[in-house]
């Protein structure tokens, strides 16, 4: 049984590799334009079934963003990012689950000879590249947001604050965490959506009759909290950002 | 000094070490946020929405720590 800790590679453009996780990321990115394209084919005020369907996630998501934000202007301003990290992170997280994910691939021989099996597909947040690559979004839109509402001078000198050396030290380690905060939100994801998929990788070989049933659940479960976490984390990072200095 | 056996030997006890000793504080830390968590909804049920969201939060930082115990192990026993 192996376990890779990076996404293997499948094909290549040119010299531009794909790895199995990207393929099902594109996948998830078809799969939610296809849907919305069709729930929003026809808007009616009396919603048809799909349309209903996602104005309850819209709502939810609504609601929850304004019970941090607490101002609705403010929300409807910064709603699209929150939903779209949302909805894409819980499509890719419940993606991995389906049966043939990490299961259906090729055997090939790797660079030391050996011979690996190579999934076609992977849950396209296992991917550290792709929880980076969402982390380092999320805080530059939170910068970007920052000086948007309160002016650059204004949100430098959260960062850069020389009126005593305590605010100095305070600011800059403010500085420290925004960068913190890129790491620790890319390994949350991944670590969270990984190591799921090894718990279910090992409790599959060790009893694959009815037992993975409920870690199964579990992994649903961890995979709604995590799109949540990150939701909610980036939503209580752009209400500081976007407030005046105390 | 170390051959090819001992050396995988070594890096199975270190991975182990690694999420077992990294997953105590977390478990720690959980336990007590939901502990005041729930002590907080005890007395003031109305705020029972705002306490559980802000307790959500905050569980889901106390076990990145863990998570990031265990991309360590991970990344020791496997690369």
């Amino acid at each position: 049984m192996e376990i890779s800790l990076a996404a293997e590679k499948i094909a290549h453009i040119g010299s531009f590799p794909i790895t199995n996780s990207m393929l099902l990321s594109w996948v998830a990115s078809i799969f939610l334009i296809f849907v919305s394209m069709l729930a929003t084919n026809k808007i009616s005020i009396i919603p048809n079934k799909i349309q209903n369907f996602f104005e309850t996630i819209i709502e939810f998501l609504f609601d929850t963003a304004n019970s941090v934000l607490e101002n609705e202007e403010i929300t409807k301003k910064y709603f699209p990012l929150i939903a779209t990290l949302f909805i894409f992170i819980l499509t890719n997280n419940w993606l991995g689950l389906l049966p043939g994910v990490g299961t259906i691939g090729l055997n090939e021989i790797n660079k030391s000879g050996h011979e690996v099996f190579v999934p076609i597909l992977r849950a396209g947040t296992a991917d550290l590249n792709m929880t980076l690559a969402l982390a380092i979004v999320t805080m530059t839109a939170v910068q970007v947001f920052g000086v948007a509402a309160i002016g650059t001078f204004k949100y430098a000198k959260k960062f850069f604050n020389f009126s005593n050396p305590i605010n100095a030290f305070v600011g800059l380690l403010e500085l420290m965490g925004e960068f913190a905060r890129i790491v620790s939100f890319s390994f949350r994801l991944f670590g969270n959506v990984f190591a799921g998929e090894v718990l279910l990788m090992v409790i599959a070989f060790l009893i694959p009759y009815l037992v993975p049933l409920p870690f199964f659940f579990l992994e649903l479960f961890v995979g709604l909290i995590q799109a949540l976490v990150f939701t909610m984390l980036a939503l209580v990072f752009i209400k500081g950002a976007i407030q005046e200095a105390h | 000094m170390l051959e090819g056996g001992s050396i995988d030997a070594v890096k199975a006890i270190a991975a182990a070490a690694t999420i077992a000793i990294g997953a105590i504080a977390p478990a720690i830390a959980i336990g007590l946020i939901g502990s005041k968590g729930v002590e907080a909804i005890g007395r003031n049920p109305e705020s029972a929405g705002k306490v559980q969201s802000s307790m959500i939060l905050a569980i889901a930082f106390a076990e990145a720590i863990a998570i990031y115990a265990l991309v360590i192990a991970l990344i020791v026993k496997f690369v």
